[in-house]
């Protein structure tokens, strides 16, 4: 267990990487697509709606980038 | 010739360093000397570091102290030479700064902490925003670093905000009525200390959350861009440049536009919990 712990943070760093990516752009996917529906059916509104678009998606990304330093604590480990 | 002299660099830099990783670690971290161009390096004075109540505090100067006070001394010049004479409508550069001022009153303090509150706050908050923005950009100029890409420098421009929040808060609600007001009304008395721990954490996890978001947001960015770079270092030859550069430009302009995004979503989450925290809903 000794020689492999390392090379597992390793790894879990990479994985863990990928998997917020994932999510991350889900999320943010989901309120993109959500957001231009509104503005479809609703021109007028489209300012207001893209404004909350980019602070919710500013947040999504906040909570991806906690998982992205813990990744980034791992990859670090020597 | 090139290639030869690419994989030279290339080696020294396995002299030196191991890996990549470390050369881009080296590139983003605080160090105590700065070097703006490449042969120059300056060393920056070192103070020993002192015992404060059981803390060493370590006050010497490095190169994201620098990029503090010259985000600071842009900040001060950028306004003081725009306003030095006040005219009813102003002209140039100082017209972009009042709009950009105007909408972080309007759209930004008055939208979410009322009328009288959001003209009191509206300078801290105009400060958060150019202070962030100016020190987000300046990390995308060779000779500057980032500074908001130290966790302790958005730490403490998130203290700012939460020591602000309670603050006013309890100056607002007095002491008892403000830690009173966390949990919200209509709870049974069973569920109230439940309640009241987890608005407790939630009050210093989004704090916690305002710092890392910025920060990672930084760091992250730039180490996109250094690793693009970096694939030409890897590969030590020259035909990976276009690529290279070609991915580094467009991540480039990306980090422009998160530059401005995060400075703008860092002040609308301080006039969110500076309002809330000064205005309670009922």
């Amino acid at each position: 267990m000794g020689e492999w712990s390392f090379a597992l943070a390793y790894l879990a760093a990479g994985l863990g990487a990928g998997l917020v990516t994932l999510g991350a752009a889900v999320g943010i996917g989901r309120i993109a697509g959500q957001a231009m529906d509104g503005t479809a059916r609703q021109p007028e509104a489209g300012g207001d709606i893209r404004t909350t678009m980019i602070i919710a998606a500013a947040m999504i990304e906040g909570v991806a980038l906690f998982g992205a330093v813990i990744c980034f604590l791992l990859a670090g480990i020597k | 010739m090139i290639s030869e002299t690419t994989a030279a660099a290339a080696d020294s830099l396995a002299e030196h360093e191991e890996t990549i990783g470390v050369w881009i670690q080296h590139h983003l971290q605080n160090s105590p000397e700065w070097h703006p161009f490449p042969g120059v390096h300056i060393h920056l004075p070192h103070f020993s570091s002192f015992n404060f109540l059981g803390m060493n505090i370590d006050l010497s100067i490095t190169n994201h102290v620098v990029m503090l006070w010259f985000a600071s001394f842009i900040l001060l010049t950028m306004f003081w030479l725009s306003f030095r004479r006040i005219k009813k409508v102003p002209t140039g550069f100082a017209n972009a700064l009042e709009s950009l001022v105007i909408f972080i009153r309007d759209d930004i303090a008055i939208a979410n902490m009322g009328e009288k509150e959001g003209k009191r706050f509206t300078p801290y908050l105009v400060t958060a925003f150019f202070f962030v923005l100016i020190s987000n950009m300046m990390g995308l100029i060779p000779i500057f670093t980032t500074s908001t890409g130290n966790i302790n420098v958005t730490l403490g421009l998130a203290a700012v905000t939460f020591f602000s929040t309670q603050y006013f808060g309890v100056k607002e609600q007095g002491l008892i009525g403000y830690y009173k007001n966390l949990v919200p009304h209509g709870v049974p008395l069973l569920l109230w200390p439940l309640m009241f721990v987890i608005e407790l954490m939630g009050l210093i996890a989004k704090h916690v959350a305002l710092t890392i978001r910025l920060f990672a947001n930084m760091t992250a960015g730039h180490i996109v861009l250094f690793a693009f770079l970096g694939l030409i270092i890897m590969f030590k030859s020259f035909y990976v440049a276009p690529v290279s550069i070609g991915f580094g430009i467009f991540v480039y302009f990306l980090e422009m536009l998160v530059a401005l995004i995060q400075a703008y979503i860092f002040t609308v989450l301080s006039s969110l919990f500076i309002g809330m925290s000064v205005n309670p809903e009922h």
